[in-house]
């Protein structure tokens, strides 16, 4: 079962059209404020957007623009939400909370129990069952909220940043119950964390301002960014600029580099480099073949066991001993240099 | 004041508390000078009297009778005012709230303009044979027009603190509106629920102006323990100070239990 | 905490004022009037009256003012026994007129009254019914009609008293649907429609006008309430208070009480 959206929403300058193959996982990646959020909301049917329609399969969730507009209500759209906070109901066991979606659709107390089981077990949550949401931490809480989202049996799932409230012990087992969970499953994840789109998706949508920025497979995304945003989420620099017969004319000048795929010159085109590709000088050295950017130097940062230098939108990984021997300040003029090979350009 | 240990800051000024022992001794003063002035050599008595027992008896059960009918009218009206969102829903607020600041003769009025054998709503009661003035139903309906604000407001309150979040993912998981309300909304505002009950069970019975005006006096049909003390006090003030103290300890007994329960709200928001 | 909220509190705050201010329309008498040219007493005073007596005591206190410059009358209504109880707390009467003769009496035994009361009125109960008497009362007895909406007077208070001696006098037995603790609260009721009949005394049905209709019946005459008036001992111008009692004595004062309903109990 497909599933096919498209919506406007004016008063949050939203627009967006997207695509999800059965089966499959994608990430919303996007700076905050970017609508993702919204996106969540209209499909679960809790935001009305102004136009637009939205099918999983031949079912329609909503269809505004047709002459008989349909809405269908939360509770019939097979689309379950899960949002950062595990909001399980305080006043049920944790049993009876995983028990609620069934319940709800019909399913006799004691069946929907014991597919509430099933999915505690599969959780491994299955020894909090008589618990109360408020005896639990937050990484089981977040665990037992995913088996009570998988129990409703959603065509769709939706989840909203599901690992973000989570400390750093809890992450990493939450990350790995979603890609058991969601291998073979139709689902939207909301997530800030390149890792997770890695891990977890098939594909990845890059949406800034209420609009999709970009979006194909994700590694494909995360390796040739189009988007600042995703070549920030890779830690790559991004310069975007117009294809020559040899590399590409950026905001710094010329660039050369490899070259993927066919590009005419004039195409517009980018070129991505790690940081640590980067090599600084305060002169600019002669007779390299090298690229030279000139930049102004507006932070520095300690970056792992490196330093990130930082010229606006381009980022430079150095040592210590190299930072103590050029004696950087922010407001200095310096020069980052690094070679053709390390640079990729690709049509953007 | 020396503070007890373990005990957080807290920013209240020390003379603060001066000014806030003047306002509870304003309050508690007039409690104390009444109970100093009870006869106490005659007080079982004067509170065991056939009228007196009467009198309570009936206003418990008045005040019972229009708690429930609050809950029953307060919790829709509560739902609509907290996640309702309809032009004019201010405007409904401050009608339902009217009733706190009417003097309570008035809502008597109003009443017998709607109940009444001539009212706007009487006369066609009247023909289905349903007599409403000077039955105890009138003082059902005059406690329950005072108390009803109480109850919404609590409830709206509750509603508003415990958000709508709950409920949209309730209904994400396939529960329809009503499974809803009723699995998740109200268990979630029981504690508010409670409380505004408790009130309005207190504001019930302390009730005396509406159900003078709209429903009489008559021993064991009307005339509830705030009526028998208003008479009492012409002919036997001991009385009618022994029947305020018993009124004022049944008023701190329902105040003292709906104190009780937003502790156990608190409970249940830590735990979401 | 669930508790009305701040908003209420507020409401109820100012409900409590709005009450507050209206208990305070009683004046004091402490009025420092300057003096005025001609003799006789002057000065101020505060007359509690038994609420029955409002029209006709205003009417008195203006008459009495217009006939002795310099003076001022201040006036304060409620039930009688609620002003014997504010007079026994302190509060500053000079004049104390009662709608019965139990709580003079009482106010004697309590030292506060100064001389001997005088009676100056009477006052007999009579049948209210809506104008249009729509169930044809004409008698005591038809007031025992079955079904009949009657409101009464409970016993406690100086109208329920004579309204029980009427019923044993004239041995008939009542069956209210509601006794009410004021004759406002009987009047009330008649007039809305709500009873069918109440027992008041013939002054509150002059005092309705229109909007009832007063039938008169030989057994009232078994419960002749009495009205006492006396100077209050604790008067700080019982002087005037004395003038005050005389001016509704007088002929002139007796054509105010008359056109209200009052009788005269000297004859």
């Amino acid at each position: 079962m497909g599933f096919r959206f498209e919506a406007t929403l004016e008063s949050r300058n939203f627009e967006v059209a997207l695509e999800l193959a059965p089966g499959q996982t994608l990430a919303l990646l996007g700076p905050n404020g970017a609508g993702k959020s919204t996106l969540l909301s209209i499909i679960a049917g809790l935001l009305r957007p102004d136009s637009g329609s939205a099918r999983i399969g031949e079912r329609t969730l909503f269809d505004l623009d047709s002459t008989k507009p349909s809405w269908v209500a939360p509770h019939a759209r097979g689309t379950v939400l899960l949002a950062q906070e595990p909001l399980l109901f305080p006043h049920l066991s944790v049993l009876e909370n995983v028990a609620f979606g069934p319940r709800s659709t019909g399913t006799p107390a004691a069946e929907a129990r014991s597919v509430a089981r099933q999915w505690l077990a599969s959780t491994d949550t299955g020894a909090l069952e008589s618990r109360r949401p408020g005896e639990l931490s937050g990484g089981q809480a977040q665990r037992v909220a995913v088996a009570r989202a998988l129990a409703a049996a959603p065509d769709l799932l939706l989840l909203d940043e599901p690992m973000a409230a989570l400390d750093i012990h809890a992450a990493p087992l939450m990350r790995r119950l979603l890609k058991h969970v969601l291998a073979g499953r139709s689902a939207i994840i909301i997530t800030h964390d390149v890792l997770d789109a890695l891990m977890l998706a098939d594909s990845v949508v890059v949406m800034e301002g209420g609009r999709i920025t970009e979006a194909g497979a994700t590694r494909e995304v995360l390796n040739r960014p189009r988007s600042r945003f995703a070549a920030g989420l890779s830690g790559l620099n991004l310069l975007t600029g117009t294809a020559r017969a040899e590399g590409i004319e950026t905001r710094y000048g010329h660039v050369s580099g490899i070259s993927e795929g066919k590009l005419s010159p004039g195409d517009p085109a980018a070129a991505a480099f790690r940081p640590s590709a980067i090599s600084v000088y305060l002169d600019p050295p002669h007779g390299s073949p090298r690229n030279l950017l000139a930049a102004t130097i507006t932070d520095l940062e300690p970056h792992g066991d490196a330093i990130r230098v930082r010229a606006g939108d381009l980022a430079a990984d150095i040592t210590p001993g190299a930072l103590a021997d050029l004696g950087l300040v922010p407001g200095m003029r310096a020069y980052f240099v690094l070679k053709a090979t390390a640079v990729t350009i690709y049509a953007s | 004041m020396r503070r007890r240990s373990g005990t957080g800051y807290t920013a209240v000024p020390p003379w603060i508390y001066a000014f806030a022992a003047v306002g509870a001794l304003f309050v508690m003063l007039p409690l104390v000078a009444m109970a100093v002035k009870i006869n106490w050599a005659q007080f079982i008595p004067l509170i065991t009297s056939e009228s007196s027992l009467t009198a309570l008896g009936l206003s418990l059960r008045t005040s019972a009778a229009s708690t429930a009918l609050c809950i029953l009218l307060g919790i829709p009206l509560a739902l609509v005012l907290a996640r309702g969102d309809f032009p004019g829903q201010r405007v409904l607020r401050a009608f339902v709230l009217l009733p706190l600041v009417l003097p309570p003769v008035v809502g008597g009025i109003a009443l017998l303009y709607t109940f009444g054998r001539q009212g706007l709503l009487g006369r066609s009661l009247e023909l289905a044979g349903i007599q409403i003035a000077f039955s105890t139903t009138a003082v059902i309906l005059a406690q329950t027009f005072v108390a009803l604000p109480f109850l919404v407001v609590s409830l709206e309150g509750a509603l508003r603190t415990a958000g709508g979040r709950y409920e949209a993912v309730a209904a994400t998981l396939g529960a329809r509106p009503t499974t809803v309300l009723r699995r998740v909304t109200l268990p979630l505002v029981l504690p508010g629920l409670a409380s505004g009950a408790v009130l309005s069970f207190a504001r019930s019975l302390g009730e005396f102006g509406a159900t003078l005006t709209f429903a009489g006096s008559l021993q064991g049909v009307t005339r509830t323990l705030p009526l028998e003390i208003y008479l009492q006090r012409e002919t036997d003030a001991d009385a009618a100070v022994a029947l305020s103290l018993v009124l004022v300890a049944v008023a701190v007994i329902v105040v003292a239990l709906s104190y009780r329960a937003p502790r156990g709200r608190q409970a249940m928001a830590g735990a979401g | 905490m669930s508790f009305p909220g701040k908003s209420m509190a507020t409401l109820v705050m100012a409900g409590a004022l709005i009450t507050s201010l209206a208990g305070c329309s009683a004046g004091t008498a402490s009025d420092a009037s300057s003096n005025p040219p001609d003799t006789g007493p002057t000065g101020s005073i505060t007359v509690f009256a038994a609420a029955s007596l409002k029209s006709t005591f205003t009417q008195l206190a203006d008459n009495f003012e217009a006939g002795h410059p310099g003076t001022t009358v201040h006036l304060s209504f409620a039930g009688s026994s609620d002003l014997l109880t504010q007079i026994t707390a302190g509060a500053p009467a000079d004049v104390f007129a009662s709608a019965d003769t139990k709580n003079m009496s009482k106010l004697q035994d309590a030292g506060l009254v100064a001389g001997t009361p005088v009676d100056f009125a009477t006052n007999t109960l009579q049948i209210a019914v809506p104008p249009s008497n729509p169930t044809s009362i004409a008698s005591l007895a038809d007031l025992a009609k079955p079904g009949l909406k009657l409101v009464i007077c409970a016993p406690q208070v100086p109208c329920g008293a004579a309204t029980e001696t009427v019923e044993e006098s004239a041995g008939v037995m009542l069956a209210p649907v509601s006794e009410e603790s004021s004759v406002t609260d009987v009047l009330g009721k008649v007039t809305s429609g709500e009873a069918d009949a109440g027992l008041v005394y013939v002054t509150d049905v002059l005092a309705a006008g229109d909007k009832v209709k007063g039938i008169e019946f030989p057994e009232s005459s078994a419960a002749v309430n009495t009205y006492p008036i006396a100077t209050v001992a604790t008067s700080q111008n019982k002087e005037l208070a004395d003038a005050f009692i005389a001016s509704a004595l007088e002929p002139e004062g007796r054509k105010v009480l008359a056109a209200a309903g009052f009788g005269n109990p000297q004859g």
